[in-house]
């Protein structure tokens, strides 16, 4: 049985908005065919200043797809269709606080069913560009699709590259088989061969020695900046503060900050930045800086 | 050698032969107790592989339990051809199909005696006829059907069987593989002695011992399973039947375990029964996808074609000689309000019944 939060057992047990608002003027229905999750969004939207007066919803899903059904429909109410578009599925999550990695699925969900019930609203075609393949890490809730793609795009070549780009395999590491297969096969569609220890794509490295000071904060920032593009996509990002001998202090911004697997994060963000410069960095959060300066 | 040990070499010889009994093995060396019905299962196919490096086929179903699955679609990467036999509806093979797929590029078959989702037994003692006809190795993971149906091996062709202990009230982490005498053999761990070497590595003694026990028990419950128990099985299936409409029986009714029953409610998902079901104290499994953290629903309900809507809320009720007929009643009492809080929030069923719903599906 899974480790469901007190928040998500609440909303299962006892849905709020539960069924369909009766005249509702906004009506979203989306679905995944491959994990037979479903729902339909039924909104009254106020046509003068679009404020949404009633919400309700119907689900066909597990414990959590229903939870993250009800937080919505209570988040929702009382904004404007504009202030709910802003509600990202981590906010879904967050509301709950917070979901099983194999369950973030869940909260896609319901920001789906909220776009196409406010393009419904508007008279809009609401298409999905949204894919799910197998889920194949599932500490950081990344599926085959994304990770095949990303490899094919990047011109990845190995396992380390896959977890800078998509954080798969920076976890558990239970994935690394399936990984490394998805490497295979897409390299071997490319007529090329994988092999585990190839050189990274990314960045050539150079020597530790043979670098100024001023090189080697240039590197730590090339290494960062080829980071945040998959933190942004989580809807975070990451900013350097400072360089002090070995120690790099970094901020984490939005959805990062806070986040449940900040410190997996900061610590793959870590070895990164010890492959990279071939020698011992610490990533420090920048508002722990006091705390290690006394210590 | 000192004489603590051999009395618990004593007791492995005892658990032996109480296994032996179980399954009417005509000689006690051919049970080799392992880990789990896993190790037990992929000892048995990687040894019919690598004793016959010429046969690079292997013949098995589509609704296998993963140890099997998995590790065959493991082999299928390295290059060895696995046929799966499909199911009807009804979870039933086709003989036709099988018979026209053995021949002398077969390594072995392996077909399980009961499926783990619905109960539905495969007639294993004539697939193992016709394949020791083919001149080919017959192994089946029955590891749900011990201690429910008479087995008794000596009268059959089946070379290799799969157990697992916990399915027979033993402890977890136990198992164990028949071998039947002269049947070619290569070891998955090899090192010591343990097992006639065929199964190296220190024997899990206390669980072993449990594992004998729990053989002897289920050898004199044999036909209380057949009809006490399955008189309780039906009276929980009836009840369900009449008391809430649109879920229907999966498998094969008329030919599976006496303590299974796979039921599917329709419009509804697995999980969020199962929910429901643990907060009333009920105990039961599913199919659904989000209860493994996999996104498809159980591939034993694709491949009887059980529609999505279905397929993704069935339950497993499994029975033991422990339950009684008041936690039977108690289960029928509990389950239609549960059914119907569920379908109240289902966008695919309304007050007057099914309802169509089509939603866009990402």
């Amino acid at each position: 049985m899974w480790d469901y939060s007190e928040k998500v057992k609440e909303h299962f047990f006892n849905p709020k908005n539960a069924g369909a608002v009766a005249d509702a003027n906004a009506i979203g229905e989306v679905g995944s065919i491959t994990c037979g999750d479903a729902l339909r969004l039924t909104l009254k939207v106020d046509p003068q200043t679009e404020i949404i007066t009633e919400a309700g919803f119907q689900t066909f899903g597990c414990g959590s797809a229903i939870a993250s059904s009800s937080a919505l429909t209570e988040m929702v109410k009382g904004k404007t269709l504009d202030e709910a578009l802003k509600i990202t599925n981590q906010d879904i999550a967050d509301f709950l606080e917070g979901l099983p990695p194999e369950k973030m699925h869940c909260s896609v969900m319901g920001r789906e069913a909220l776009h196409a019930a406010v393009a419904n609203f508007r008279g809009e075609e609401w298409s999905n560009d949204h894919e799910e393949g197998a889920l194949v890490c599932k500490c950081f809730g990344i599926d085959a699709v994304l990770i095949e793609n990303t490899v094919r795009e990047n011109n990845l070549r190995t396992l380390n590259d896959v977890t800078n780009y998509t954080k798969a395999g920076g976890g558990c590491t239970s994935c690394h088989e399936s990984i490394e297969e998805i490497l295979t096969k897409v390299l071997t569609e490319k007529g090329e061969v994988f092999e585990h220890e190839a050189t990274p794509s990314t960045i050539p490295t150079q020597k530790p020695y043979t670098m100024t000071n001023i090189q080697r904060m240039r590197r730590v920032e090339t290494v960062l900046e080829s980071i945040r593009p998959q933190l942004q996509r989580d809807r975070g990002d990451i900013e350097l503060v400072d360089i002090e001998g070995n120690k790099v202090y970094v901020n984490l911004i939005g959805a990062c900050a806070g986040c449940q697997l900040e410190f997996q994060t900061l610590s793959g963000i870590q070895q990164r930045l010890i492959e990279e410069l071939g020698e011992f960095i610490k990533v420090i959060p920048a508002k722990l800086r006091e705390q290690v300066a006394t210590a | 050698m000192h004489s603590f040990g051999n009395k618990v070499g004593q007791a492995l010889k005892q658990a032996r032969q109480q296994i032996q009994q179980l399954l009417g093995a005509e000689h006690e060396s051919e049970i080799i107790f392992t880990s789990c019905g896993t190790e037990s299962d992929n000892t048995a196919i990687l040894s019919a592989l690598k004793s016959q490096p010429d046969r690079k086929e292997i013949i098995t179903t589509a609704v296998e339990h993963p140890a099997i699955l998995t590790f065959c679609e493991h082999l299928e990467k390295e290059g060895y051809i696995v046929h799966k036999l499909v199911v009807d509806k009804q979870g039933r093979l086709d003989l036709e199909e099988y018979q026209d797929l053995l021949d002398k590029k077969v390594a072995i078959v392996s077909v399980m005696w009961a499926n783990n989702e619905t109960g539905t037994l495969f007639p294993v003692e004539q697939m193992a006829e016709m394949a020791h006809k083919a001149g080919v190795l017959f192994h089946t993971d029955a590891v749900q059907a011990v201690g429910k149906i008479a087995i008794d091996l000596k009268n059959t062709k089946i070379d290799m069987l799969s157990v697992s202990g916990h399915k027979l009230h033993a402890p977890k982490g136990v198992g164990m593989l028949y071998l039947r005498r002269n049947t070619r053999f290569r070891p998955l761990l090899r090192g010591g002695h343990q097992e006639r070497g065929r199964r190296a590595g220190t024997e899990n003694t206390a669980s072993i011992i449990g594992l004998g026990k729990a053989a002897e028990l289920a050898m004199q419950h044999i036909t209380f399973e057949n009809t006490t128990v399955k008189t309780l099985r039906d009276r929980l299936e009836q009840g369900i039947l009449a008391a809430v409409p649109n879920c229907f029986v999966t498998g094969d009714p008329d030919n599976r375990l006496p303590n299974t029953s796979n039921i599917a409610f329709e419009y509804i998902e697995g999980e969020a029964i199962l929910l429901l079901l643990n907060k009333a104290g009920i105990a039961a499994s599913s199919g659904s996808a989000c209860t493994s953290g996999s996104l498809e629903p159980s591939h034993v309900m694709k491949a009887m074609k059980i529609p999505y809507t279905a397929a993704h809320g069935t339950i497993r009720f499994s029975l033991s000689r422990y339950n009684t007929e008041a936690e039977i009643d108690r289960v029928i009492e509990a389950i239609p309000p549960i059914i119907t809080q569920l379908r109240k929030l289902s966008p695919y069923w309304s007050d007057k019944g099914a309802e169509q719903f089509t939603p866009t599906y990402a």
